[in-house]
Formats: structure tokens, sequence, C-alpha cells
């Protein structure tokens, strides 16, 4: 076998132009493929590791395992058809395809959505990012090894989908949001019953935050892990949470104000050491955060009026030539359709960027080395990507 | 897992003596199915009939969330909705379980996997395909890179309706499952492993960089 | 928007300017000058956050046009550089050293649209797909029903019901 080496300055050893050598055929260097399937993240992504006993040399991420070609599927449909098949393309995270989609064909048509309707969607909006943190928690801490939270947050979040059932009559896809308006707005009674859930969901939260964020084990492992520096920010094109736990305080709703967040009131959550444990306190801070805009918008949705603006025949609906690009805040970052219409019934390109584009691919792979392999789980789901929206 | 890895090469081993290796015969086992193994049946109808209700009442799925369903498995195994009491768990590798769950569209890449994962499983082994997707190809019918009919590569016992399926339609299909094990009638490995030839040629022609034995268990 | 597009022409060939809305604007340029463009955007002009990077494929007029989104934000502006490339030879000049992210844009274009940028790291390597052999799949002349139905086995009893046809049949039973 080979000498073991105490001098572990020579290894890896270098190139000429500076890349590693890992010969995997020495005995050295081991690969191992981190599989389609995680503990803890929803989606199918695989890291193809190169480690030297137990820390991780060199990674690449493969993607692909969820593509159906979304982008040419949407070619061959007219706008009206577009419109179930775009909600399937960010699984756990539906709505914010149907607002983003919705919107990029209103402004291109230029269709105006009555009061109502906004205020619907941005309830609809915020309940949708309150169950995607609290699935996203589980997740987290599954990643560590502690199970039983994600027990208490799935249950939770069947409370929310429950709602979200009395609205629009599924529990994971929707289909509320319409090119023009909503299909409907809020049944009798609802406000008792989102109240009594809101704060059932308060009650877990606040266990939540003893078992998990006062843990020891959480935290010997999670401080100091995954640091992100400030200067990636703009390198890498970092969104969302990932940006505000490095102290930069990018959010779409407080900056590009859509829907009614201008008329709501409420602060996104920074931290300032980017790393896990400060990113999960983040996004423990922003789930808190919801539950208050909930609660706001609740009683503000008018209760009556026009939900649906006027639109001609869909079926054969011609949107006139044009390319446009909405963006909105979705629990990872920053979430857009960039749109190109042509004058005829049929979507020319719809594009959609997923914040996980930048995060899952060039940024793990900066992050994945010189980690062990116990933790690669850890800081993919502190990332929070959600490979559908890679690949679409 | 790529075309190099497989060709038979020559190789500086960690002692330093040069070897030939020939990864398909030296690290697999080339055999086919046999249906002498798949096909469990006891000579006695008693003792039959009470291994049928053994394996019906103690059913551990694979957790391999192949597509959007996979949504819809989690709230499955939590208090709300429970299936721990019905015999079925999560298990993380294709040798402690016996039911692989296709969760709605199967992708060309994720098709490979599957088909590794499900030969890996020792018999008996049943299939429950997700979704209106592995029925006729859902809503993705036209696509370029899902497949449309799952039974062509895969036999599968039942099929649960929806998109997505309601987690108490999960377990409507389970309840299906089990009446159907109980009958006798649960023989997708021998299915599998008697017209081997049909769907290994089903498979390689949708999947062109055949990177793997022929039977991988 | 307006001050910031007439200081561009000085220096670059810009053209066929689109207001869209109070803070998106998009412009056209060469694709000889468009990665000097970009590099000024971001370094002098504040715009810092590449958002998208993607193609069209206008097959009727033989170009791909590629979109450069790029976003300031310190003052909240969204600026798209149209850059149109024949489709018979579709190749641009790589940037992958202006933003860590632009080699996975790159990499996916080329796979998707065969539009190639020398240079770009990784860029042969299947990224999406695995065991592709055809034609670049998002290319409009590339037929996605018809691969379908010829390469995956069709489970029969679909069947399509046309509207105006559904109707016609209706209102005119004995076809007149």
């Amino acid at each position: 076998m080979f000498k073991f080496e105490e001098d572990r300055s020579k290894y890896p050893e270098k190139n000429p132009d500076g890349t590693n050598i890992m010969d995997l055929e020495s005995g050295k260097y081991t690969k191992i493929w981190q599989g389609p399937i995680h503990p803890g993240m929803t989606g199918n992504m695989s890291l193809e590791l190169i480690i030297q006993g137990d820390e991780v040399m060199d990674c690449k991420t493969h993607v692909g395992y969820l593509h159906r070609g979304f982008e040419k599927l949407m070619e061959r449909r007219k706008f009206i058809q577009c419109f179930p098949i775009c909600v399937r393309i960010a699984v756990p995270e539906p709505d914010f395809n149907e607002y983003c989609f919705a919107a990029t064909i209103e402004e291109l048509a230029g269709i105006q959505v009555p009061d109502a309707a906004e205020w619907m969607r941005t309830l609809l909006l915020e309940m949708s990012r309150l169950q995607s943190y609290l699935a996203w928690i589980g997740g987290q801490s599954s990643s560590f090894g502690m199970g039983l939270i994600s027990q208490w947050t799935t249950w939770a979040r069947d409370l929310v989908l429950d709602r979200f059932e009395e609205i629009s009559g599924g529990r994971v896809y929707h289909m509320h949001m319409l090119p023009g308006g909503v299909r409907s707005l809020l049944p009798y009674g609802f406000e008792a019953r989102m109240k009594d859930t809101l704060e059932k969901i308060s009650q877990v939260m606040a266990d939540v935050e003893k078992v998990m964020f006062n843990n020891s084990v959480f935290k010997t492992r999670a401080v100091g892990l995954g640091y992100i520096d400030p200067l990636w920010v703009e390198e890498y094109g970092i969104t969302g949470p990932n940006a505000r736990g490095a102290g930069i305080a990018k959010d779409v709703r407080k900056d590009y104000p859509y829907l009614k967040y201008a008329d709501l009131d409420f602060e996104a959550a920074v931290g300032t050491d980017s790393d896990v444990f400060t990113r999960a306190d983040v996004r423990r801070r922003d789930i808190l955060t919801t539950i208050d805009l909930i609660g706001q918008i609740v009683e503000k949705v008018p209760k009556s009026g026009e939900f649906m603006a006027e639109v001609p025949n869909v079926l054969h609906w011609k949107i006139p030539k044009g390319q446009t690009y909405i963006r909105s805040e979705c629990t990872r970052g920053e979430y857009g359709y960039y749109t190109v219409t042509d004058g005829s019934g049929y979507p020319r390109r719809i594009n959609v960027r997923g914040p996980s584009y930048t995060h899952a691919i060039a940024l793990m792979e900066r992050m994945a080395i010189n980690l062990n392999i116990a933790d690669t789980a850890g800081v993919m789901s502190s990332l929070h990507t959600y490979p559908p929206e890679v690949e679409r | 897992m790529s075309l190099e890895d497989i060709k038979k090469r020559t190789v500086l081993d960690p002692d330093g003596k040069e070897i030939e290796i020939d990864p398909l015969k030296d690290y697999y086992c080339a055999a086919t199915p046999d249906m002498k193994m798949e096909h469990h049946k006891s000579s006695a109808p008693i003792i039959e009939k009470f291994a049928n209700w053994a394996r019906s009442e103690s059913l551990w799925i694979l957790a391999f969330g192949t597509g959007c369903g996979a949504i819809e498995m989690r709230p499955l195994m939590t208090p709300k909705y429970d299936a721990y009491r019905f015999g079925i768990q999560w298990r993380a590798t294709p040798r402690q379980s016996n039911v692989f769950i296709i969760s709605g569209y199967m992708s060309v890449k994720t098709l490979k996997r599957a088909i590794r994962a499900y030969e890996q499983m020792p018999s008996p082994k049943y299939v429950l395909g997700l979704g209106s997707c592995t029925i006729n190809g859902g809503m993705y019918w036209d696509s370029y890179n899902t497949i449309n009919r799952l039974d062509h590569y895969m036999p599968v016992d039942v099929y649960v309706v929806g998109c997505m399926p309601r987690p108490e339609s999960i377990l409507s299909g389970f309840d299906t499952l089990k009446k159907l094990i109980k009958e006798g009638k649960g023989e997708g490995a021998a299915k599998y492993a008697e017209n081997f030839e049909w769907y290994k040629k089903n498979q390689k022609q949708i999947i062109q960089d055949w990177d793997m034995p022929d039977y991988n268990w | 928007m307006k001050e910031l597009i007439e200081r561009l022409r000085n220096k670059f060939p810009v053209k066929d300017e689109v207001f869209q809305k109070d803070a998106l604007s998009f412009i056209t340029t060469e694709k000889s000058q468009a990665i000097e463009l970009v590099t000024h955007l971001r370094d002098y002009e504040g715009y810092t956050h590449l958002v998208l990077l993607t193609a069209v494929d206008w097959i009727e007029d033989g170009i791909f046009q590629l979109t450069y989104l790029l976003n300031n934000p310190a003052e909240k502006k969204d600026l798209g550089v149209l850059v149109m490339l024949d489709r018979e030879d579709p190749v641009m000049t790589s940037s992958h050293h202006l933003w860590a992210a632009m080699a996975t844009y790159q990499r996916e274009l080329f796979e998707m649209f065969g539009i190639s940028f020398p240079g770009s790291p990784r860029l042969e390597e299947p990224f999406i797909l695995e065991g592709w052999h055809g034609i670049p799949p998002y290319r409009r002349d590339f037929d996605t029903k018809k691969y379908s139905q010829e390469t995956y086995f069709q489970r029969p009893g679909r069947e399509t019901h046309d509207p105006a046809e559904h109707m016609k049949k209706k209102m005119y039973p004995e076809g007149s």
C-alpha cells in the first residue's frame, strides 16, 4: 500500500497549470456519488465527489433527473393551455409560477387586474411561502439527523394545505391565479379558521425554536459551516435568505414592490455571520414575519367585488408582440419569468429563472471544497435548492 | 458511471503491480433472473396463504421520489395520515424494501437508475404507479424526455390515479395492493423474469448509453 | 434610462431601444461589441447582478436572439442587451470571466440550442440530457410530439376534440 505521509500540505499534488491531480487508481482518492436522493432535500440531484479520507477534494453536480422540457412544451400550447403546465415547474412551491406567468401575460396584453384579485394573490403567495418554509425546516433538521422536527413541521404544513383546499380545491397544485384575476374570493368563515391555524403553527414554531435552535448538537455542527463570503453575492448572483444571511439585504418585496406589498408592514430578516446556523435563523424569523403578514392580509382582503378582469375568448387570444420580465420573491430568492411573444396565439419563448440555478451548481461546487462528507447534505439543505427549477 | 468505467483496461493497483481488469465480468455477475427463484410458491396452500398474509401486512417502500409525487409521500409518514399503522415504512436502500413507488413522470435519466434499483430489490417485489403520468404520459405526453407507458419497462401491479393523489388515495392504493397479494396475484417479479428479454429490449431502445450489466442484482 | 442609453450610444453601437416599463428597457447591439458593452455596464454603470442569459429562436428570420438581462441593485433598474446571431453558424464570445454562473448558462445554451461559446469550462459535457444524439431540442425545427410518439410507446385510447369541429358537428348534424 502507499506509505502514509504525515505532511498533508503536499496533497493533492498539482499539475503545472495549478489544477489538482486526482488519480483514482492509486488508492489515495475515492470517487463517491451522493446519488439522486438526499436526506432532507425534495428533488433529485447528484453530487460526484472525489474524497480523500473524510474530506472532499472536488465536486461536480449533475442535474437533469427531472427534465421535462417545459419551455419546449409551452411553445406548443396556447396561453391558457400553458397555465396548468407551468405550475409544475417548482414542485413544492407552485404559486409563484402562476403569479409570474399571469403577470407577464397581463403586462404584454395590457390588462388591469382588479383590486380584490391583487389582495387574493398576495394572500396565496404568502400561504405558499409559509408551507414551503415549514417543509424546509424538516429537511434541514433531517440532514443533521434530527428526524422528529420534520414530523412536527409536516403536520403543521398539512394545516396550511387544508386552508388551500378550502379556497381552490387542491392541496398541492392550486391553479387559482388565472391571467386576468383569480378564480374566486374567500369562502365563508375563512378568517376564523385561518386564525386558528396560525395559532397552532406559532406553537409549533415555538417548540421548534426550543428543540432546534437551542440544541447543542445543531450548534456544534452548524456554526461555522458553509460560509458564504459577502463578495460572492454579486459574483454568483445569490439572492434570498442566502444573501441575507451574509448581511446583504436583498428582498424583491421591498426593493421592487409588487401586488400589495407596499401597503403592508413587515421587515425582511437579515443576519451577520453567514453560516448554516445564521441562515436557518434568518428563515425562522421569516416564518414568523409571514405568519404576521397573513394575519394582516386576511383582515384587509375585500369580501366581495370584481375579481376577474375582462379577457377575450381565451382559446383565440392573440397577444401583441413584445418581451418582458417579471420577478417575485419566493422562499429561495428571486424567481422570474422572461416571456417573448410574437403576435400569434402561442408563446414564442418562456424562460423561467429559478434561484437554485446559481445556488445548486456554481455555488455548491465552490462550497464543497475541503468539507467533511457528513456535512455536504447539511450545506446543500441550507442553500435550499430545488432541482426541478434548475432543469425545468 | 460512465462508458469508460466499464471498458477492459490495465490499471496500476495500490501495491504497484499492473493488472488487467474487465469490470463487467469481474465486478458484476452475468446471470439473468431465474424463474425458480422469483416465483416463490410453497407446496402446501395453507403455508402459502400465511406467507401472503405476512407479506401484505409489512410492505416496506423504497424512499426514492422519482417525480412530482414525492411531495405527497412525506405527509403519509406523519401522524396525520399515518401509514406506519398499516406496516408501511420508508427504507433507505433497495435491499431492504419490497415496494417501489414510481411517483409520477419518469425521465430517461431517472429510468436508468430506477431499473437498477428495481432489479436490486429482493423478490417478491411490487410496483405501485402513482399519478396519471405512469398510465399514459399525463400532461407530458408530448415531451421528448419522459416515458409514456410505464408497464413496458417495469411490471406494475397497481395504478393510483390523480395529479397529485391525496395521501388517502395512496392508502387506498395500498389497500388494493394488499388484497391482490392476499389472493396470490402479486406476481410482478415473476412476470419480469418470464418476459425478461422483452423488457430489456424496450429499456435499451430508449436508454442509449447503457453502461451497466444487463441484470443488476 | 434614457440618459444611460444616450451615454452608451456614444461608445457602442446601440439601436432599437424599447422602454418596456419604468425600470426595464431592451437595447440591441452588435455581436462583436456585446461583451465589451456588458463589461462596461458591470464595471462603470453599476449593473452588477446577472439575472439570466437565454436565447430565442426566430427561425423565420434565420437568427438566434441572445438576451443578457442585467440588474442594477442600487438604482433598482433592469436592462436587457439583445444580440442577434446567425442561425447557421451560432458562435459567440464567452463571458464566463465576468460572472461565475455564466458558465452554467452557456452550458445549457450549448446543449439546448447548439450555440457555441469557445473557451467556456466544461461546455461539451452533457448537462441535462443523457445519451442524446439528435439535434438540440429547443430549436424550433425539432418536433417534440413526433419524437415522443415514435420513441415512447403510447397507450391507445387518447382522442383529441377540436372545439371548432365539435361545434360544427353539433350545430349542423347533417353536415350542410
